[in-house]
């Protein structure tokens, strides 16, 4: 027996193995996609992220189902914490809500695939390299793609900046217009607090090829995480300045904005 | 010269396994005539076979002699074969002798076959990569310099000689019986070298799938360049282990010492200039041959991966 099915047969119970069975996701006919994307290893790693997101991080997701049942979808965050929970914790809601569960792709950073087991762990568990290419063939295969328009500059940003949205790309607006996917847009609170950074030894992350190294303590804190998603957004496509662009990302920031701020408020405690 | 009974198509590359299974596709609809660099091949008394450098003078009186009505090229010499300037004389210069006389003795299919490899394994790839991508390999390696410039040199002379109506085929790893390349070898060998923490996505398609796409393309004549690949993935280290091979592993950071390795251990089966190959996916889109040529493979994996298993149990 290898590795994958024993930590299957140990994690996976039979109700979450048929829950997961019922998602809609064309696979090749030993479990994989072409992006890397494995039906088993997914399995077992949102069964072991099953305690993490319930009891761990106590996550509340609000609107979940604002998020379409098919076609093509963006699911666009503000990005915190430097490693990327954020992400895999919106996936997991998104992979185990109660109505048409679906199995999001969240972008990852290039770096990402240089990493011995983490890259190839993460694209079994449905994450993507973070390429326009990669994003605008999901789309076409209508996936729901997770994107941080933000990119580093969320991710890697300190704790004193924490909830102050970094500037967004205009990459996500193009391909929601191309492609015609609806943007669902998710203000995330909480992540910000699982790993606080109070300075980012820059010289340290350009010598090991990484994009930060922050100092920070070495654990990640069981901050309480608020999802709130927001209502669909729908963008005409056809030829349209950039400058028009900006104004339509600039809206969807606005919405993210106004997501955290209602997460903050119904925030009781930090932990 | 003798009116012909059927139309004549001279295959290169005789002397593989993908060139025999196309010769026993098409011999009972054309008169084959066969040639290898390598060796000369005996096929059958009505194939006439010749072991022959495209690069020298001799080659043309077999475009004098034959008249012939397509040309099938299989015959590239792989990265672990020859030094690299035989190879390049063979791939480069001897492709060009060969696409220049099919021009001049009014030859109207050309078939080349190419390789995914001349994508090149990029940690920043993306997946499902299509016709259009640029050719990045020789920017990885030297060793691979001959595969992309047999194709640009194919792609010029798709548009110099539009008449010659190239079709340039990329298939993704070629497997099955009788197929002696790097992942063919690895999947038959009961010890395979894995790159740790590395597992990339592949493709594999049969050997008879492919000879039946080369048919396919040569019968029904549209030119340009196509990938071919199944609509199927697998990662390297599961298609090991559905082949029944034990893996052994060798470090892979920093990025030098695995190639130092495979250098310093002269690994045959893994050679230095393919290592990214196993370490990032290079996973290519096939759609589009799929539909202009109204092609599907028939043959799964699963079943390729059971013939690499039980070779190893008999």
């Amino acid at each position: 027996m290898n590795l994958k099915s024993y930590l299957k047969e140990k994690f996976v119970s039979k109700e979450f193995d048929a829950q997961l069975d019922k998602i809609e996701k064309p696979v090749g006919s030993l479990g994989y996609d072409p992006w890397g994307f494995n039906a088993e290893t997914n399995k077992v790693m949102l069964a072991l992220f099953k305690g993490i997101y319930n009891k761990y991080f106590r996550v509340q997701a609000d609107g979940i189902d604002n998020i379409p049942a098919k076609g093509p979808v963006l699911i666009v965050g503000n990005h915190s914490g430097q490693l990327p929970i954020d992400g895999t914790l919106v996936g997991y809601a998104i992979a185990t809500r109660e109505k048409a569960p679906r199995i999001p792709r969240a972008m990852i950073e290039r770096f990402f695939p240089t990493v011995p087991f983490l890259g190839n762990l993460l694209n079994q568990a449905g994450a993507v390299l973070g390429d326009p290419v990669n994003c605008a063939r999901m789309l076409e295969n209508d996936e729901a793609v997770i994107v941080f328009p933000e990119g580093i500059r969320g991710s890697g940003k300190l704790y004193k900046d924490r909830y102050q949205l970094k500037r967004f790309g205009n990459g996500f607006m193009h391909l929601a217009m191309q492609h015609n996917a609806t943007i669902v847009p998710v203000g995330i609170v909480g992540c910000e607090e699982t790993i606080p950074a109070i300075a980012n030894i820059k010289p340290l992350a350009k010598m090991l090829g990484i994009p930060y190294v922050p100092v920070t303590l070495p654990v990640v804190l069981p901050a309480k995480v608020h999802l709130n998603f927001g209502k669909p957004m729908k963008f005409e496509g056809g030829d349209t300045t950039e400058e028009e662009v900006t104004r339509r990302v600039e809206q969807v920031k606005s919405v993210i904005s106004d997501l955290i701020d209602k997460g903050l408020s119904e925030r009781k405690r930090l932990f | 010269m003798a009116k012909k009974q059927k139309p004549t198509v001279l295959i290169t590359g005789a002397a593989g396994a993908l060139a025999q299974q196309v010769i026993n596709r098409l011999r009972d609809r054309y008169q084959i005539v066969a040639v290898d660099f390598r060796k000369q091949t005996y096929l059958s008394d009505d194939i006439p076979s010749y072991q022959i450098n495209f690069n020298k003078r001799v080659f043309e009186d077999l475009f004098r002699k034959y008249d012939f009505d397509g040309v099938i090229h299989l015959g590239r010499i792989t990265s672990s074969e020859e030094t690299r300037m035989r190879r390049y004389n063979a791939n480069v210069l001897g492709s060009q002798k060969l696409l220049e006389l099919s021009h001049k003795y009014g030859i109207e299919k050309v078939i080349v076959l190419s390789t995914y490899h001349v994508y090149g394994a990029n940690a920043y790839n993306p997946a499902l990569i299509n016709e259009t991508a640029p050719l990045k390999a020789a920017e990885l390696t030297m060793d691979l310099i001959d595969s992309v410039e047999l194709e640009n040199l194919a792609n010029i002379y798709l548009w110099k000689y539009r008449d010659l109506n190239i079709t340039i085929l990329r298939p993704c790893n070629i497997v099955g019986p009788g197929v002696q390349n790097t992942m063919s070898s690895l999947l038959a060998s009961k010890n395979a070298p894995v790159l740790a923490g590395f597992s990339p996505v592949m493709q594999f398609i049969h050997i008879d799938d492919m000879s039946d796409a080369i048919v396919l393309a040569y019968e029904k004549n549209k030119s340009g360049i196509y990938n071919v690949a199944p609509n199927d993935w697998v990662s390297y280290q599961q298609a090991l282990e559905l082949s029944g091979c034990r893996k052994i592993p060798l470090p892979s950071i920093p990025p030098a010492l695995p190639r130092f390795l495979a250098r310093a251990l002269d690994l045959k089966i893994f050679p230095a200039f393919l290592i990214n190959y196993f370490k990032y996916s290079v996973v290519i889109d096939g759609r589009s041959f799929n539909k202009t040529f109204g092609y599907k493979v028939k043959r799964p994996l699963k079943e390729i991966f059971r013939y690499y298993r039980e070779m190893k149990n008999s």
